[in-house]
């Protein structure tokens, strides 16, 4: 195959990159960026694992020809926190055990990240509709939803502490 | 118990920062230098003996390192030492479409695909068998030589008289329940990175069972243990189909080893379908009595699982799906006969709540069944068959903490199971059932006098305490319960523990993460651990303060005196105290199950026993579209006697992943399966639950402080899984008074069960058909 010399935009910088035309933006990311944050968790665009955001939008890399996407910026998990302070969601996966197993986390905060863009308090029903795409086989969902809820109370300066009902 | 301050609290994982910001490293994000890609080559025929390989085509390819066929690595494997029927390639025949042929190692993925298909097989078909009945039926081309009418084991258990038992009932039902094949699904498809140098096989690897894939690779590329070294990474998801040995394991390590460069394999997930070792199809045939008063005399089953082409786990899973109806219930008289048959499918194998969850849900809907045919409500049924704890059951099962009746009542009360049991609109129902789970198998799958786990603590100068560990974090959260027992012994904050896990050359053996083994096992040797720690910080302490050691407490970073709160010293203080100019000390501790847990000396008495048992009580609520078949599960109210909850956010989370994957077997997962060939291998066909199908789930724990766990915790990752399902086929009858007893419960299952009793029934009105 054929390799093109492209120019991705990822995480707010420019890479200037030789790929054969064939691959897929999930594996540039992986294998040439060793950005492997983003995850393979099918091979027919069915889980949600390699979710990126293009332009802000959730799409599933393992489905996009690197090659095509060179003007828009894209984002992978790895772009989220600023040095070492989490984003919102990251935080809130962390504080509420949104993330299990975690394989299946990093297209989920993105896809919430996308979710809080358009819609900063989301109720249960539109985090259930966002997600919809992406699998996750560890927690049943409720504490993905929490975590969600933890970055709204935190990005709405709202108390983060939430009072548990258990036992 | 009550004055805790790191054990009890809702802390986040410690490794969930690594996991959200996608820095956190899983076998296929691993690369080495000169790293090559491993791919197999498949059988297309379910059984078929190969008559001849030649594979030099593929060698002449440019960019192949290795090609391995199985006559070069023939020694035998399989996770039970009663079951070494595996090798790294087929040796002589195939048994299920996609048994690995040949391994390719080259260059690039499409390098090594391009190699595939130049190595040509001469195949001779033999008859193949799909249906376990028609198998043990088999008189001849068995699909393994030594086992005859392809039953890979039977077992017989009779305790007490259940002819007896039966003499004594008012009421005796007799039904049969399938159970599809299911499949754990993880998010993370298998993957391996193998590499070996100066004699030594390193093998990063996507286990739950570092130890058991120590040592067999020793055992397949013939090298003592210490020249193999299983690094375990992140994994993502496990559920047991990672707790055994799986092929490309084998074969990453073998084509390393030929090649002399690192070789990883990762498989699609198409690989991850055919891999499999999940729940098998099973036929359970349940004759169960019962007085009017609503006491079990008797259970006698007949279970038949369809095991697929390979031991594997099969005979600890047929043993599991008898012995464990003993010891949730007061149950005197048992009659067990069991039969794992062979396939040409693939292995199944050990699935989260393994051998338990088919045999409950056909135990849990008897129960209903029966409840409503003596006219009882079916939680009071369940509330007459309870065990005395503490009690060895009619099987040699010991039972300790037993927090079921607790769930049972939290979980009728939270429900408001009263005002809604057979009082809802038709269309509408509810159910009740319960589960339990093992906390560990009490005894280890090779017999062996070593512990069943053992850590290290190493203190450091500057009061950093390192925790090695060969437990296996496959997402459960294992690593973050181990550092707050050892964190809250020491009364240090978490922060202050490193810890070390899962790599064979560096941390004490471990079983491995199967059985809910590893809050039990490891807790309680961490604990064992931090307390001999303690005690050296504490006697350095007591010298200084001449008081005696038992008067000190430790917490929040510093060493007090009991008496005199005011009176305290820093831990790292504590720490150079005892050091004393040393630049470590170290401390070790273990764990193993006490003789009288560890079960009976009948045949098949080594499965079953553990330490202890966790318990777990359910409701859902549904809706049934009597129109479409369709069954919403609208509300899951769950209430797990986990024991304690070391971390009450991690244990949640078990619960309702538990309950979710159960909800998944219940109404939508199921392999489907044409002559060997799997219809749905992919995750959008398999159908395993997505946020629309999910239900609130209204989770309560239930802490009956366990005599022997840790901090009195006990297993929170299983024990939730089976009562969901019952639950959810008994609120379909409360619904629409429809019994299902096949899984999964499919639209077109209701539909035609509905369709049945209206014919049956001519034009009954509902209240006639309650």
């Amino acid at each position: 195959m054929e390799k093109e010399r492209i120019r991705l935009h990822i995480n707010g910088k420019p890479h200037d990159l030789e790929v054969a035309s064939n691959k897929l933006l999930l594996d540039v990311v992986r294998e040439d960026l060793r950005l492997t944050g983003t995850k393979r968790g099918c091979d027919d665009s069915s889980c949600g694992c390699c979710t990126v955001l293009v332009d802000g939008v959730p799409m599933l890399s393992c489905v996009m020809l690197a090659v095509s996407y060179q003007g828009p910026e894209i984002t992978t998990i790895e772009g989220l926190a600023r040095g070492d302070e989490l984003d919102a969601l990251q935080e809130g996966f962390c504080v509420e055990g949104g993330a299990q197993c975690g394989y299946c986390t990093p297209g989920i905060i993105l896809v919430a990240k996308a979710l809080l863009a358009r819609t900063p308090r989301p109720t249960q029903q539109d985090m259930a509709e966002a997600l919809a795409g992406n699998l996750c086989r560890c927690t049943g969902y409720t504490q993905i939803y929490a975590s969600i809820e933890h970055a709204v109370r935190k990005l709405q300066s709202l108390p983060t502490e939430k009072v548990v009902a258990s036992g | 118990m009550g004055d805790t301050t790191i054990v009890g609290k809702r802390l986040p994982m410690v490794d969930s920062p690594a996991k959200v910001t996608g820095r956190g490293l899983y076998a296929d994000d691993l690369t080495l230098p000169g790293m090559l890609v491993g791919k197999i080559l498949r059988s297309p025929h379910p059984h078929a003996r190969i008559r001849r390989i030649d594979t030099s085509r593929a060698e002449a390819v440019a960019g192949v390192a290795a090609v391995v066929t199985g006559s070069e690595f023939p020694n035998r494997y399989g996770i039970l030492p009663i079951g070494h029927d595996e090798t790294a390639f087929a040796l002589d025949k195939v048994r299920y479409i996609g048994d690995s042929v040949a391994g390719v190692a080259a260059e690039s993925e499409d390098i090594a695909e391009r190699a595939l298909e130049l190595i040509a097989v001469d195949y001779e078909l033999l008859p193949a068998y799909f249906d376990p009945i028609a198998s043990m039926q088999a008189e001849q081309h068995f699909i393994h030589d030594d086992k005859s009418h392809n039953i890979e084991k039977e077992y017989h258990h009779h305790f007490g008289n259940v002819e007896e038992g039966f003499a004594q009932a008012d009421c005796i039902r007799q039904d049969t329940f399938y159970c599809a094949e299911v499949t754990h699904a993880a998010m993370e498809p298998h993957a391996t990175l193998a590499d070996f140098r100066e004699g030594q096989i390193t093998a990063w690897s996507s286990t739950q069972v570092p130890y058991y894939l120590q040592r067999t690779l020793a055992n397949v590329l013939e090298l003592p243990m210490e020249k193999v070294r299983v690094i375990k990474p992140l994994i993502g998801g496990g559920f047991g189909g990672k707790s055994e040995v799986v092929p490309l394991e084998v074969q990453a390590a073998v084509l390393a080893r030929k090649a002399g460069r690192p070789v990883k394999i990762t498989y699609t997930r198409e690989e991850v379908f055919y891999a499999h070792r999940g729940r098998p199809l099973q036929i359970i045939e349940l004759k169960t009595g019962v007085t009017r008063a609503g006491k079990i005399t008797a259970v006698e089953a007949r279970m038949i699982q369809d095991g697929g082409a390979y031991c594997g786990y099969g005979p600890v899973t047929i043993l599991y799906s008898g012995q464990l109806l003993g010891a949730m219930y007061d149950i005197r008289n048992m009659k067990f006969d069991g039969y794992r048959v062979l396939t040409n499918k693939p292995a199944c194998g050990a699935m989260r709540g393994h051998g338990t969850v088919n045999a409950r849900f056909a135990f849990e809907s008897h129960l209903d069944i029966l409840a409503h045919e003596i006219g009882m409500d079916p939680a009071e049924l369940r509330f007459r068959n309870l065990l005395q704890p503490p009690c060895l059951t009619v099987n040699e099962l010991r039972v300790t903490s037993y927090g079921y009746p607790e769930c049972l009542r939290r979980v009728v009360q939270r429900s408001r199971w009263q005002e809604k049991k057979g009082k809802l609109p038709y269309g509408r129902g509810i159910g009740i059932a319960g589960s339990h789970y093992v906390s560990g198998a009490a005894n280890p799958i090779i017999r062996s006098a070593l512990p069943h786990t053992t850590v290290r603590l190493e203190l450091q100068a500057d009061g950093t305490v390192h925790l090695y560990t060969g437990a296996a974090e496959i997402g459960q959260g294992s690593d973050t319960m181990q550092v707050q027992v050892v964190a809250e012994e020491l009364g240090i904050g978490v922060g202050r523990i490193r810890l070390v896990a899962a790599d064979t050359a560096q941390t004490p053996v471990d079983l491995g993460s199967y059985s809910s083994r590893v809050t039990f096992m490891a807790g309680n040797a961490c604990l064992e651990a931090a307390r001999k720690l303690k005690k050296q910080v504490f006697d350095a302490v007591a010298r200084l303060w001449d008081v005696p050691a038992e008067s000190l407490r430790a917490r929040e970073e510093k060493i007090f005196l009991n008496r005199d709160l005011q009176r305290s010293i820093r831990f790292e203080d504590a720490v150079a105290l005892l050091l004393n100019g040393k630049g470590s000390l170290s401390v070790e501790g273990s764990y193993a199950p006490p003789e009288e847990a560890r079960g009976g000396k009948y045949k098949g008495a080594g499965v079953g026993p553990s330490p202890s048992y966790s318990y777990s009580a359910q409701v859902a609520e549904v809706t049934v579209d009597v129109e479409t078949g369709q069954v919403k599960v609208e509300r899951v109210t769950v209430a797990h006697d986990c024991g304690r909850a070391i971390n009450p956010m991690t244990v949640e989370g078990q619960i309702q992943g538990s309950i979710s994957m159960g909800l998944g077997q219940a109404l939508q997962e199921e392999m489907v399966w044409n002559r060997g060939r799997l219809m749905n291998p992919s995750l959008l066909e398999y159908k395993s639950p997505s946020t629309l199908e999910s239900p609130e789930i209204d989770t309560i724990l239930v802490e009956s402080i366990d005599p022997e766990g840790p901090y009195g915790a006990k297993e929170a990752g299983e024990g939730s899984l089976a009562a969901v399902i019952p639950a959810v086929a008994n609120a379909i009858y409360d619904a629409v008074g429809v019994r299902i007893t096949s899984l999964p419960i499919t639209p077109e299952k209701v539909l035609r069960a509905l369709r049945e009793k209206e014919n049956q029934a001519g034009s009954k009105t509902r209240g006639e058909t309650r």
